[in-house]
């Protein structure tokens, strides 16, 4: 028997055309060196042979024009025994020349002939398996590549959003998959301005996670020195340009906003343009420049408007207007911008185009882009009055001072029964205020102001104490309580939520306020806070 | 402004009562804790709390009756009230401390309260639903 040290490699080339590339090794016994491969090439017409061949083929006797063959037989080669699994060739079983010089018998051909029906099918599994197991891999690289994406995008998105006294602020960020490009900050500027950013990087994964935050930290250099959009975004372009990937750039719409006056100057670098909805239906944030990173040299246009009491800006990433419906139809602009003009106020302008946007698409469908906004948006203007404004110093006992002058100033307000309340719920919110915002520190003060509007009166109780700290708070239960599972005290945020129509809390630098509202005209039976069914 | 609460304890028979004057607040703490402390040192059939003379009772005022619950609870004492306003007495349904203290109109009231009525005032027996 020839001894045969041959191997053969396959490999795929996407079906149906198949590459083989056999290496046809055969080594006679006083040959130390190994054989070098032999490449039968998809178009040789060897492959074709082999393929329809009925057992072992004899290489020397076959007249092919084929590079492969005229390779084996220079190899030595003698026998070609085709391994074909389920109608498919998968490899070659090539035999020099028998150690005794004889040529093959009728005996070892039929040997090697069931030998290649044995080995054909094992031969098979053995690339099947080995293929799976590349596929998991390169899918494994593949899911740690998009989470490295994942978390160097989040890491460079605002953790939280600043507070503005007449303005509330949303954000909305949602990744692909594919982790997309999508970015948006918030930056705090000199003179109490605040610069608010969108963005979206082409390309997807890692590549745009890295420019994204290249982009982020050049705009959050020059934002505070450079102030103007225009200015921002031209030298954000220069810092970019050199070196950007190629076939990558960047959109971005970078505003200024004015919170006292609520004058917002923006510039665009070739963003989707951003809507404000205004008492005149939705407007378009239009201003002329480039992607960053396309191209340097580039000015950007700068424009501004003065967003009004009630106005909103919706600031959005392309995966809003490009959203497809099982019909393969964009969402579009024309859409979007109705829901804008159609925002009534009230709630967040984003729950409306995100319910908006599922109906679109459907429920349950893979969300093929980033999807990123951002509202901005100015209170309603106020009609309410001042009715009150007194400070006390945070020491135990004042409460009774400022439910007493609170209860006065608004005795003709409220019937008997809910001026009680709320003159407890004002007690409560002091003690609060000056216990775990100012530490009973007499020199801070306790601000107490209290306001009425034709349909509601709200005290607002105020302290040095910051955001407050913590969880949340536990629920007071009287059983627990009395088993000793709960402390004693802790009763006072519930009788303010139980006292009161309504309390929401905002802060303003250490500034923490406490505002309880309640609604005029309601009758003296009627029960605030509704956590109880007595 | 803050008053100081005083509570002065007398007896009718077996009964105690805590004659409460002034806020419940804070500041009440001390004087609460010898008022209890004098009011059970004889082992009464019950204690009432009189509230008729309290203008203001805040939250720690409440914990302090509280503190008095777990007390009368421990010792199987029956515990009442009587001369809350209507505002408190909304606040000690909504806190149910008026599930576990028998609130009457009046002192008669909660000092011939039948025992039966004590205890179910104690919350012994419990089963009181709110949300």
């Amino acid at each position: 028997m020839t001894t045969l040290t041959g191997s053969l490699r396959r490999r795929f080339l996407g079906r149906p055309t198949v590459a083989a590339r056999a290496q046809a090794a055969v080594r006679r016994p006083e040959l130390a060196e190994d054989p070098a491969p032999i490449d039968i090439a998809p178009n040789d017409p060897l492959l074709a042979y082999l393929q329809s061949a009925r057992g072992p083929v004899d290489v020397q006797a076959l007249q092919l024009d084929s590079p492969a063959l005229a390779a084996l037989k220079a190899a030595d080669v003698k026998l070609a025994v085709p391994l074909v699994s389920q109608g498919e060739l998968i490899g070659v079983l090539n035999l020099g020349p028998r150690r005794s010089e004889q040529e093959y018998s009728t005996d070892d051909r039929k040997l090697l002939d069931n030998l290649a029906a044995q080995a054909a099918p094992a031969l098979r599994v053995g690339q099947l398996v080995r293929q799976q197991e590349a596929e998991a891999r390169t899918r494994e690289r593949f899911e740690q590549e998009l989470e490295v994406a994942r978390l160097i995008q989040q890491n460079f998105l605002p953790k939280q959003l600043p507070e503005l006294t007449g303005w509330h602020m949303a954000a909305y960020y949602r990744p692909a998959r594919e982790v997309g490009g999508d970015f948006y900050d918030v930056i705090p500027l000199p003179g109490d301005q605040v610069a608010f950013v969108i963005g979206d990087v082409t390309d997807k994964g890692v590549p745009a996670a890295l420019v994204m935050a290249a982009t982020r930290s050049a705009l959050r250099a020059f934002a505070p020195r450079l102030i103007e959009p225009g200015a921002v975004l031209e030298r954000a372009n220069e810092h970019l340009c050199p070196d950007m990937p190629e076939k990558m750039f960047v959109t971005c719409f970078y505003g200024v906003l004015e919170p006292a006056t609520g004058r917002f100057r923006f510039a665009n670098a070739g963003h989707d343009v951003p809507y404000v909805k205004t008492a005149d239906g939705a407007v378009e944030l239009r201003a002329r420049g480039m992607p960053l990173g396309l191209m340097a040299g580039m000015s950007y246009e700068q424009r501004e408007m003065v967003l009004a009491h009630g106005d909103s800006v919706l600031l959005h990433s392309d995966g809003v207007v490009e959203a497809h419906d099982p019909q393969r139809r964009m969402f579009g602009f024309p859409r979007l911008k109705e829901a804008v003009a159609a925002y009534p106020g009230g709630a967040d302008v984003i729950d409306l185009v995100l319910t908006d946007l599922l109906a679109h698409t459907g429920p349950g469908v893979e969300q093929e882009d980033d999807i990123t906004m951002v509202t901005i948006q100015r209170a309603p203007g106020s009609t309410s009055r001042l009715l009150l404004d007194f400070e006390l110093p945070s020491v135990e006992g004042n409460e009774r001072a400022a439910l007493d002058r609170v209860g006065a100033a608004v005795a003709t307000l409220l019937p008997e029964a809910r001026l009680d309340r709320l003159k407890t719920a004002v007690g409560e919110a002091t003690m609060n205020a000056m216990e775990h915002g100012n530490s009973y520190r007499a020199d801070v003060p306790v601000c107490v102001r209290v306001l009425t509007e034709p349909e509601a009166v709200h005290v607002q109780i105020s302290d040095r104490g910051g955001p407050p700290s913590g969880g949340p708070t536990e629920t007071p239960d009287l059983e627990a309580k009395l088993a000793g599972l709960q402390r004693p005290r802790g009763w006072g945020l519930f009788l303010i939520k139980n006292m009161v129509d309504e309390s929401r809390e905002f802060t303003e630098g250490d500034l923490h306020t406490l505002e309880l509202s309640m609604r005029l005209g309601a009758a003296d039976d009627e029960h605030p806070g509704g956590t109880h069914d007595d | 402004m803050t008053t100081e609460t005083a509570a002065e304890v007398r007896r009718r028979g077996r009964v105690a009562l805590i004659d409460l004057v002034g806020d419940v607040n804070a500041a009440a703490a001390d004087n609460l804790d010898h008022a209890w402390a004098e009011a059970t040192a004889d082992g009464p059939d019950a204690v009432v709390l009189n509230f008729a003379g309290t203008g203001y009772i805040n939250s720690t005022g409440i914990a302090l009756i509280v503190g008095l619950l777990a007390k009368a609870r421990a010792g199987g004492l029956p515990i009442r009230a009587f001369g809350l306003s209507p505002h408190y007495r909304e606040i000690f349904e909504i806190t149910r401390l008026a599930d576990f203290l028998a609130i009457t109109g009046d002192e008669d009231s909660a000092v011939g309260a039948a025992p039966r009525d004590a205890d179910s005032a104690m919350g012994t027996t419990g089963g009181t639903s709110h949300g």
